[in-house]
């Protein structure tokens, strides 16, 4: 995780086109600038960032289920819920699932789980947009790859 | 069975809090009801999970952006209606 790059996802594990699901994994750094605020002497990996992780897993399921033909942009959070405190050095099982793709928008369940319990969990709505430009397409590309993309998924699913 | 207008009406209601009584055929959408883009995708999910069906918003919000249809013919309810009707029917075909 290189929490100051928004990269809050360190792999991707599993992504499973039929069934619509993906799995990611994250360790929170063991020290962070974000720490020095959040907060001083207990700190805290921000719930807003373990939104966005999970925001990111679901991104990259759609990205698989759209072939790398859409970027989903987070658009809303619905029922989300921050279970237990999460802290540096700590490791993440992150999961999501797709509940609806529509139209130029797709919705998500998506969940992380932190020494075996549910850390955290909500509902995300995203638009799906083409991507916005060459640089940015290849860009994901080289997340992908960082992330270990598992590409032969999408000639399978 | 409710009519389609009724199921859209309902959605519309429940989603956006909008009171059911205020929500006619001919309403629009965006400029009558106020709906915005964003609370449009939650009614957007609620109309595809009831009809089965895949609005094209996409495709409808192309042609509006290129001039070559009105916004009415696509979120007047009336209008939204039957192009759902044509998606249900195009499914059963």
């Amino acid at each position: 995780m290189r929490i100051e790059y928004f990269q809050l996802i360190d792999r991707i594990v599993d992504l499973n086109l039929a069934d619509k699901t993906i799995r990611t994994e994250a360790r929170v750094p063991d020290a962070s600038t974000i720490f020095e605020g959040h907060f001083p002497g207990l700190p805290l990996m921000p719930g807003v960032l373990l939104i966005e992780a999970m925001a990111q897993t679901s991104g990259w399921l759609i990205i698989g289920l759209t072939r790398f033909t859409r970027m989903p942009f987070f658009a809303a959070l619905k029922q989300a819920k921050l279970r237990s405190f999460v802290t540096p050095g700590q490791s993440l099982s992150l999961s999501a699932e797709l509940l609806h793709e529509g139209s130029g928008f797709a919705m998500t369940k998506a969940d992380i789980h932190c020494d075996g319990k549910l850390a955290c969990n909500a509902e995300i709505t995203f638009r799906l947009v083409e991507f916005p430009n060459p640089e940015f397409r290849a860009n994901m590309d080289r997340m992908a790859t960082l992330l270990e993309f598992p590409r032969e998924a999408l000639a399978h699913g | 069975m409710p009519s389609t207008f009724d199921t859209v009406a309902n959605i519309i209601s429940e989603t956006c809090d909008i009171p059911r009584e205020t929500i006619k055929p001919e309403s629009h959408a965006i400029n009558d009801l106020g709906i915005d883009s964003l609370d449009f995708l939650d009614i957007a999910f609620a109309i595809d999970k009831a009809f089965g069906i895949k609005m094209p918003l996409e495709q409808w919000t192309q042609e509006v952006n290129d001039g070559k249809a009105t916004t009415e013919q696509y979120f007047q309810l009336n209008n939204l209606c039957t192009r759902i009707d044509e998606l249900v029917a195009a499914k059963g075909a």
